[in-house]
């Protein structure tokens, strides 16, 4: 399914279980309305229940492997590229030497499973930030590092 | 916190102390402040216009308004103060809660003095300090003298240039305005601009002004009874005309439109292009146009991010063009400047040149075309939409049987119409990319060409969809500081071959070389 297989890094295994958390979190209320909705018995058994339970098991089971499977970072000499999307697919490349600031974020979520996200700044309109989650924390640190030595000065 | 009395110098080194802005700003608040009051003086009148005091009331609520926002516009006066400190300007200010606010002149992309009516009868002027911050979120002084305003973007120009003369007042003495000319329109010129510029805009105004008289006269201008009874009644004069006047009529009044057109064109450039200049002195770009509200706008080159020329479907057969440079400042709430609106190609180039792009690419240039399968597939998904709209309209005219489904063809034959369209302008589309820039033209009746330079690109993305991604085509959106720039329907390997060839420019260059 990657038409764009070159050489690009797969993120932290772990960034699969913190998209399947939320999207079981998103789910959940779903479900459970669900089986309100079957206990009152307004309709024949299974009507709510099994359609919705297959969809959430879809979102939760599929969606994030996929969507992980579909992701990918490259981090090349010069500059940062990053691949993302099922359906509609970004590959976007921005260069260190257009960077004008960074930031590494994580949430909840992320500091229990310990990855981070980093997200690269630039002047452009499009773009103006491009995100890359799912980066075990330290190497997020470590990419930090690397993309600041490049930039010499963040003159506007 | 200063008092309002004896603010402290803030940077006690170079001796400046902070400033006031002109007294006579209080003046034109005061007077701006006037406006206000019109509106609950015809208020009260109409309210007590039984009494016989009911103009003293009016006049006295106008009078108290006016004195209570008097006293605030000098309230607001008297609290702000600015200093132009050795490495960035601060502004404080508030009646009550202050605010500071400090802008370092290495972030100040340009300064512009605007003049509006008011301000100009009292020789008084605003200062803009654009720092392409989003939202507005920039620095204004109004207002300064037009000395004083002259003087401080002199200053600030200087000090950009790290200039750190100990005396401002001496940076300010020796800039002189050797500028050359770079274009300007002259009363010909503004004519034939306005002219092109035929605007139907003032009947859309007429159009809210008669929903307003709808509401607060009760006449029911959509009410078909009325006019009716105005074409059937005794003055049903157009009627009684022969077929003959009736045309006639119709020419007159096509004829209306276009003069009513053109008008609005020529008072719309008037007002805003009238003395239209551009100039390149030692500090960048310097634009002065406006009739009532005159502008000063002062860009530095190496600001220039990108290029737009475009034209008109008719201003293009004869030979007219517009320049407008891409930046991250913003002119006047657009997101690019104009630098010569109305121009032949002749006069642009150089001016292009100038500002170091160019506006046709180097000699044995190869121009892209888009992939031939988006051409086929974006106007399939034209006229599939219109389809499903003809469909949808179909069903509902077969069920209510309003009308004969048959008038779903009508949506059909349009969508017909739009596929061909699709396919035809397709061929107009080009991109190429030379030495140093990178071209996108589009469009048929009214090309338009943008020229972005390869090295101030940001990043660029490569994005496909479902259907793009099985017939290999694809989006580059590349990231422009202050606009927008992509475009569609390239092969996916012609999209990735640019991708590279910007990005081998990029890395050659740092961006700390660009900003000079």
């Amino acid at each position: 399914m990657t038409d764009t297989e070159d050489g690009l890094t797969p993120l932290h295994p772990n960034h699969v279980k913190v998209t399947r958390i939320v999207a079981f979190l998103f789910a959940l209320p779903f479900v459970i309305g669900a089986i309100v909705l079957e206990v009152v018995d307004v309709l024949p058994f299974g009507v709510f229940v099994v359609p919705v339970v297959l969809v959430a098991a879809f979102l939760v089971i599929r969606v994030p492997l996929r969507r992980y499977h579909a992701r990918g970072f490259d981090m090349a000499g010069d500059r940062l590229r990053v691949v993302r999307g099922i359906l509609f697919r970004s590959d976007t490349v921005v260069p260190f030497g257009r960077i004008q600031h960074i930031d590494v974020n994580q949430g909840p979520l992320q500091r229990a499973y310990n990855i981070a996200t980093l997200t690269v700044h630039t002047a452009g309109t499009h773009n103006a930030s491009v995100h890359l989650p799912g980066l075990a924390n330290e190497d997020a640190l470590a990419m930090r590092e690397t993309i600041r030595a490049h930039i010499k000065r963040d003159t506007m | 916190m200063q008092q309002a009395g004896g603010p402290e110098p803030v940077i006690a080194d170079t001796g400046l102390e902070p400033k006031r802005t002109d007294p006579l700003s209080f003046a034109v608040r005061a007077v701006a402040s006037l406006q206000n009051a019109i509106v609950p003086m015809i208020a009260v009148y109409f309210a007590t216009n039984d009494e016989p005091w009911a103009f003293a009331a009016a006049l006295g609520i106008g009078a108290l308004i006016a004195a209570l926002s008097a006293g605030g516009a000098y309230l607001t006066w008297r609290r702000l103060t600015y200093t132009v400190g050795a490495e960035d300007i601060r502004v404080e200010s508030g009646i009550l809660s202050r605010a500071a606010r400090s802008v370092p002149y290495e972030r100040i992309q340009d300064v512009s003095l605007e003049q509006s009516l008011i301000p100009r009868f009292f020789g008084l002027v605003q200062v803009k300090f654009e720092t392409g911050a989003g939202g507005g979120e920039d620095l204004a002084l109004s207002f300064l003298s037009e000395e004083e305003g002259e003087r401080l973007r002199e200053v600030i120009k200087a000090r950009k240039q790290g200039v750190t003369a100990a005396d401002p007042r001496s940076a300010a003495a020796e800039a002189e305005p050797e500028a050359d000319v770079l274009f300007a329109m002259d009363q010909k010129r503004l004519f034939t601009f306005g002219i092109f510029e035929f605007s139907l805009a003032v009947f859309a105004v007429l159009a809210g002004a008669a929903q307003y008289a709808d509401t607060f006269i009760g006449i029911e201008l959509w009410d078909a009874d009325l006019w009716g009874e105005w074409l059937d009644g005794p003055t049903s004069w157009i009627a009684d005309l022969g077929p003959m006047a009736q045309i006639i009529s119709a020419l007159a009044g096509l004829l209306t439109l276009i003069v009513v057109g053109s008008v609005t064109g020529l008072i719309k450039t008037y007002l805003r292009d009238w003395d239209f200049r551009l100039e390149r002195s030692e500090k960048g770009f310097r634009r002065r146009r406006g009739l009532l509200t005159k502008t000063d706008v002062v860009m530095p080159i190496h600001r220039v991010q990108a290029i737009k020329l475009g034209t008109g479907f008719l201003r293009r057969w004869f030979g007219w063009y517009g320049l407008k440079f891409v930046s991250l400042a913003q002119d006047s709430g657009s997101a690019s400047h104009d630098v010569a609106p109305f121009g032949k190609i002749s006069e642009l180039g150089p001016i292009a040149q100038v500002a170091g792009f160019a506006i046709e690419s180097d000699a044995g240039t190869k121009w892209h075309r888009g992939s031939r399968k988006y051409r086929v597939d974006s106007a399939i998904i034209e006229l599939l939409f219109l389809a499903i709209i003809a469909a949808g309209v179909a069903a509902g005219l077969f069920f209510s049987e309003a009308a004969s489904p048959a008038w779903a063809f009508l949506i059909l034959a349009l969508g017909g119409l739009l596929f061909a369209r699709q396919l035809f302008l397709w061929r107009f589309d080009y991109n190429a990319v030379d030495s140093r820039f990178l071209f996108v033209k589009q469009g048929w009746l009214a090309p338009k060409l943008d020229v972005a330079s390869r090295v101030k690109l940001q990043s660029a993305e490569i994005a496909q969809g479902p259907i793009s991604r099985r017939r290999g085509y694809a989006t580059l959106k590349l990231g422009l500081a202050g606009g927008a720039l992509q475009i569609e329907g390239l092969p996916k390997v012609r999209a990735l071959e640019l991708r590279e060839a910007i990005m081998a420019s990029i890395a050659q260059t740092d961006f700390s070389e660009l900003a000079g």
